[in-house]
């Protein structure tokens, strides 16, 4: 990240929450769809590492979930976008029913949701699955698509000069998300 | 984004290998598999360059690499015109540089050249704001197909730091020999060259070894064995005595591909083969024979190369304050 002066780091969940707040999505995830196949798809990076946990939080009742993860660069919008196409990294999508399972998308931060756009036209490119939804662990609001988050862990509307980050033990050796404040926000 | 990754790209053209640094290489190398990925998908196809032009310009007849690039360019969303020399100005006379200018108010993104020619790409490059790409420039370069040779050999063996390597056939006149050597020893493989004393060439690297019989190419143990297409059309200038003589002496002969088989040596050739002479139809067969997986790999390979060179353009877009 290169948002320049970093002020103030806060807290906004601990790794305990984070792990609670997984649960949670879990079981709504588990009370939408009671019996339908699904696929769980991470956003790399971090909606990888979030679509395996996810996974292995339901393991014992759902024994059927396959993983997918996939790299967006291809079909981003912003292409003069130097550091994220230098970034492309491979999609890994060995689905081989897809077309027949609900796919569930993962990413750690959802915000002006061009990403998931991407995500789509990516996910397109492999298969024609019958129902797509979204899951997220942080929205931070600021949308410019109409796209809404299926399940998500935490709504925390950020201000200008504020960004979210997500902390994976997978990425990052440790879990927790913060709040990063530029110099001269101010903290509310 | 690491250190290495910055300097990986900006270049505006693709020459030739030598020029290359090694993070370029490897930028270029790591990146080939994602775009292979592209092949298995349901929709082979993806919008990185979509609004961009493409332009096949071959002086010299290519069915095989043209078709490559072609392909590799609409793979990425490209547009892309075949400029071929029968139909165009060329036989009436027109340079090389007229014909660019001509071609500039096209405004082609890339432009891709195949020339007789050594040194044409190069001249092309300097008089066009398009990204070049060297398709092969007499006997200079031909670096794609360097590229597509050391993915395939990164692919099946891991790594080509420390691999043997021998290259049989005409060196002299070949740029395939040329830039797949010097990418194969920039990479870090040991190379060593085989075929008719003529078309061996006298000035080479110190550390390439030149071998007199298919016996002391055994002896050196090669991981494997990059045979060189003979163009027919040169036999008329007498390097060898006869296409029986070449297969006898420099070909994988029946009794040579029991020993190939027996060590587990690789085969490549650039394609398209003589039957019968470079080698013996078995040998297309044979399970570590890789001929078909280098057509496949040059199509990921110009499509990884497209997209560095149009990661270089936008970074020197970059550059310019606006």
């Amino acid at each position: 990240m290169s948002d320049g002066m970093i002020d103030g780091v806060t807290e906004l969940l601990s790794a305990t929450e984070l792990e609670a707040a997984l649960r949670d999505m879990a079981l709504a995830i588990l009370k939408r769809h009671p019996e339908r196949k699904l696929a769980f798809v991470g956003i790399r990076k971090r909606g990888g590492p979030l679509a395996q946990r996810m996974r292995q939080i339901l393991q014992e009742t759902r024994q059927d979930i396959v993983l997918g993860e996939m790299d967006i660069t291809f079909h981003r919008d912003d292409l003069h976008n130097l550091e994220a196409m230098m970034d492309l990294g491979r999609s890994k999508m060995e689905i081989p029913d897809l077309d027949e399972r609900c796919v569930i998308l993962f990413d750690d931060v959802l915000f002006t949701g061009r990403t998931i756009r991407a995500a789509i036209d990516e996910l397109l490119d492999f298969g024609r699955p019958p129902k797509i939804e979204l899951a997220v662990l942080v929205d931070r609001g600021h949308r410019e698509l109409p796209i809404q988050p299926d399940y998500c862990g935490l709504v925390y509307e950020t201000r200008p000069g504020e960004y979210i980050q997500v902390a994976l033990k997978e990425e990052d050796g440790h879990d927790g998300v913060y709040l990063h404040q530029k110099k001269g926000t101010r903290v509310r | 984004m690491n250190e290495q990754n910055v300097n990986a790209v900006g270049r505006k053209d693709l020459i030739d290998i030598e020029s290359l640094r090694l993070e370029e290489l490897q930028f270029i190398l790591d990146k080939t598999p994602l775009f292979k990925d592209i092949m298995r998908r349901k929709t082979k196809k993806v919008p990185v360059l979509k609004g961009k032009h493409v332009l096949t310009l071959f002086y010299e007849p290519s069915t095989r690499t043209r078709s490559s690039f072609e392909i590799a360019a609409k793979r990425l969303s490209a547009d892309v015109t075949n400029f071929t020399v029968s139909t165009s100005s060329v036989v009436k006379g027109e340079t090389v540089v007229d014909t660019i200018s001509t071609l500039q108010s096209l405004q082609v993104d890339f432009i891709i050249v195949r020339h007789a020619a050594a040194g044409i790409a190069n001249l092309i490059a300097k008089h066009s704001p398009a990204s070049v790409i060297n398709a092969g420039d007499g006997y200079h370069a031909h670096p794609t197909q360097a590229l597509l040779d050391a993915y395939t050999i990164v692919e099946r063996c891991g790594t080509v730091a420390g691999k043997r390597v021998i290259i049989v056939g005409d060196i002299l006149h070949s740029r395939v020999a040329r830039s797949t050597s010097m990418i194969l020893r920039k990479l870090g493989a040991k190379v060593a060259v085989l075929g008719p004393g003529p078309l061996i060439p006298d000035e080479r690297h110190d550390d390439i070894v030149a071998l007199k019989s298919f016996d002391e190419a055994f002896q050196w143990e090669p991981d494997v064995i990059y045979l060189l297409r003979i163009q027919l059309e040169r036999q008329k200038d007498q390097f060898f005595p006869s296409l029986h003589e070449y297969h006898h002496l420099y070909g994988v002969t029946n009794e040579r591909l029991d020993h190939i088989r027996q060590k587990g040596i690789w085969i490549m050739h650039p394609g398209p083969v003589n039957r019968g002479v470079e080698l013996v139809d078995d040998v297309m067969h044979y399970e570590k024979c890789l001929i078909n997986e280098q057509v496949e790999n040059g199509i990921a390979a110009r499509m990884s190369v497209l997209y560095w060179l149009q990661l270089g353009s936008m970074k020197r877009e970059d550059a310019i304050p606006s």
